[in-house]
């Protein structure tokens, strides 16, 4: 080669100089990150705007239970489907630890595309707002199933466990595995209320008594009822308009 | 002369990372085509929780990405480090920490991971436990790393050495910030970041652990192996001031094309995208770079097996980096979102260029490690065609299948319906997910004879004492 092989000017003092070579990389580095993550927290039109949208974030979040148990077990609903997007109950939330273990983010995505064949098949397009209390996010990155972000009510409870234990049973062509094991584990009204007591540290709006009543929420119920109750709210907590535009 | 280095600089362990990173491909294949075979055939599960899918594909992309892919690191990059700075590792203690570190982290992920604690997030799945571990052995790893280039006996920093170090900084950054979570039991915890902020994370991590540590690192590899089996110098020292510093600054945009028509907002997405376009040339620049070293030198792919892995792998390179901007503008995005072909991507990257490139220098250092020629030439050169045919026939299945599921997911009939229904996606996939699980099947079988020729190799050397004969030159020295 004719060309220089030895460098130059600055590039050769950071060659030489082993601290300022990676004072300049960790600037260098440092650079993406910022500009493309930080004003995600920042920037208002990153979610649709409260003001002009008060109808997909339930506000009494956190300062109203989202379910009350009375003495003789049943249940009260503060919240009913369509009331805007609210903090999963407990028992929502174990069949979300479910859902995490079994890996169920691997094969489904809850993320739905603006594109209208994903609109025929799916429904309404997910916006942000919808997974504001999803630590982490489940939007998933492939589907070897399909999208299930509003897959809520669109099967009967009996339909989803019959699939769970033996999706081939429902589904002759499924590849997913069956998950018979679900129905022999029971969740724990004391896990649960950790797992909730965790969320509410880093900012999701649990009431005190939404985690009061995580016990007799999951009182006798196992891990299939978990994920079945998970499965059954998915895409109902927000009533969404096909007329309105709400990103831009 | 290679002999009287065995007293200079430790090269145990960089032995014995060899050979793990050696053992671990193995292991991350294997569970590779099982998971493969199981999406195949569905009965495999067994209706076992340990073995169903969702709780083994973790274990196989742990197994290749942390395992396999971080063993090779260590060891080429403590070989490199300790040859190109012309001094022993700054501490052999710590180096040997870093070897049983990294070690009980795949252990702790192979019990783990079947047992379905898992923090969700792709490829840093490991609970909040192991992932303290996991940052204390990188730190370790890197400083003992940055410590040996500061007391190297030479005035400039081999460029390898930079590719390194920047792997190591950013890994350092994106492990950290990806992993902060809120532990709510012993081997349990939520992500403190929520919805589109996670998910951005998410993927600012995804995307520079394969540009940071399994390009990056990998290059870092390139520039040393490479010259090194070919003994040429590096082609042009300008390409690779420009291929490190491009490859620097712009990798960590790419992560937001990921996300393209999701709900993150527009701009993120184009910014990566805009970005990842450009990254293309500082790509080629490198896999040029790599290419053109063999200018001169080309007569010794007939007879360099070794040769041969490095160059494919660039070529590889090439390719992958070609194929992932074009992947990340909106409209092929549209496309190939949520579909097989960006699983066929990630394995032309993984597959052929990272385990080409890692294979390469495996057997590159083997031989100097051991002080004796490989145990079977013939089998390194069968190594290489089943490598290369086994990837070449899951790319393919997976380029296939991924297209034909993109489209069949936005087929309309002529009434203006959705031709068809997504089930019978899945059943179309049939013949190309068995198409592939054979493909990493023959790539699996090269792994295994990998094994077992350096293992042989390393009896080899033992029964010739070349090890022991080097070791008392180097000690008479």
């Amino acid at each position: 080669m004719a060309e220089s092989t030895s460098s130059k000017g600055f590039q050769d003092w950071m060659e030489r100089n082993l601290w300022g070579l990676l004072i300049v990389l960790a600037i260098a580095l440092s650079v993406g990150g910022i500009v493309e993550i930080v004003p995600l927290f920042y920037l208002e039109n990153t979610f649709p705007a409260k003001e002009k949208f008060p109808e997909i974030v339930w506000e009494k979040a956190g300062k109203e239970a989202i379910v009350t148990v009375d003495e003789n077990g049943k249940e009260q609903w503060n919240w009913k489907p369509g009331d805007g997007i609210r903090p999963y109950t407990a028992l929502e939330l174990a069949g979300r630890d479910v859902y995490q273990r079994e890996g169920c983010y691997l094969c489904h995505s809850q993320m739905i595309r603006p594109f209208r064949n994903e609109k025929e098949r799916y429904g309404h397009y997910s916006l942000a707002s919808e997974s504001i209390f999803d630590h982490p996010f489940q939007w998933g990155s492939k589907r070897t199933g399909p999208d299930i972000a509003r897959v809520g009510g669109k099967y009967s409870d009996e339909w989803h466990r019959d699939h769970l234990r033996a999706p081939r049973s429902v589904v002759p062509e499924s590849v997913m595995p069956n998950f018979p094991w679900l129905d022999h584990a029971m969740v724990e009204g004391a896990t649960m209320q950790r797992h909730m007591e965790g969320m509410k540290i880093i900012g999701v709006p649990y009431s005190d008594v939404d985690i009061e009543v995580a016990p007799k929420l999951v009182d006798g119920k196992t891990e299939m009822d978990a994920m079945v109750a998970y499965l059954q709210v998915l895409g109902t907590m927000a009533k969404l308009n096909e007329d309105v535009v709400y990103r831009e | 002369m290679e002999a009287a280095l065995e007293k200079k600089y430790n090269f145990d362990v960089v032995r014995w990372f060899t050979i793990m990173a050696v053992v671990y491909l193995v292991v991350g294949a294997l569970v590779g085509v099982y998971i493969a075979s199981e999406l195949a055939w569905p009965d495999l599960n067994f209706n076992i929780p340990y073995i169903s899918f969702g709780r083994l594909r973790p274990v196989h992309t742990n197994a290749v990405i942390f395992a396999f892919g971080g063993c090779t690191l260590m060891a080429a990059a403590f070989y490199t480090v300790q040859r190109t700075c012309g001094v022993r590792l700054w501490s052999d203690k710590m180096a040997w920490f870093v070897f049983w570190g990294w070690n009980a982290i795949i252990l702790a992920a192979v019990i783990t991971l079947p047992l379905g604690f898992t923090q969700s997030k792709e490829y840093a799945e490991l609970e909040w436990p192991i992932d303290i571990l996991i940052a204390v052995v990188w730190l370790a790893f890197s400083f003992n790393f940055i410590m040996t280039v500061a007391i190297r006996k030479t005035s400039h920093i081999y460029v390898s050495n930079w590719f390194f170090m920047g792997m190591m900084l950013m890994i350092t950054y994106l492990h950290v910030v990806n992993s902060l979570a809120i532990p709510v039991g012993v081997l349990k915890s939520y992500s403190i970041f929520a919805g589109v902020h996670d998910a951005m994370i998410q993927w600012w991590w995804g995307h520079n652990a394969v540009g940071f540590y399994l390009t990056a690192g990998f290059l870092g590899i390139m520039y040393y192996f490479v010259p090194k089996q070919a003994n040429r110098p590096v082609y042009s020292y300008r390409l690779s001031v420009i291929h490190f510093w491009a490859l620097m600054f712009g990798y960590v945009w790419l992560g937001a094309h990921h996300l393209q028509y999701t709900a993150l907002p527009d701009w993120t997405g184009s910014l990566g995208a805009a970005v990842s376009i450009a990254m293309i040339i500082p790509s080629w620049g490198g896999a040029v770079n790599g290419m053109m070293t063999l200018s001169g030198a080309w007569d010794k792919l007939r007879t360099d097996y070794v040769l041969r892995f490095l160059v494919i792998a660039m070529a590889f390179y090439a390719m992958s980096t070609f194929e992932g901007p074009v992947m990340s503008l909106k409209t092929v995005n549209a496309l190939s979102h949520y579909t097989d072909w960006t699983i066929g991507h990630v394995h032309s990257g993984a597959l052929g260029w990272v385990a080409g490139i890692s294979i390469g220098a495996l057997y590159h250092l083997m031989t100097r490690l051991f002080h004796t020629e490989m145990w079977s030439e013939k089998l390194v050169n069968v190594h290489f065609w089943t490598a290369t045919i086994g990837t070449v026939i899951y790319i393919v299945a997976m380029w296939v299948s991924g297209i034909m599921q993109g489209l069949m997911w936005r087929a309309y009939d002529e009434y203006g319906t959705l031709a068809y229904t997504f089930v019978e996606s899945v059943d179309a996939m049939h013949p190309y997910y068995a198409m592939r699980a054979i493909g990493g099947a023959i790539f699996l079988a090269g792994a295994a004879i990998m094994l077992f020729n350096v293992l042989k190799t390393v009896a080899k050397s033992m029964s010739q004492g070349s090890l022991a004969k080097a070791r008392a030159l180097a000690a008479s020295a």
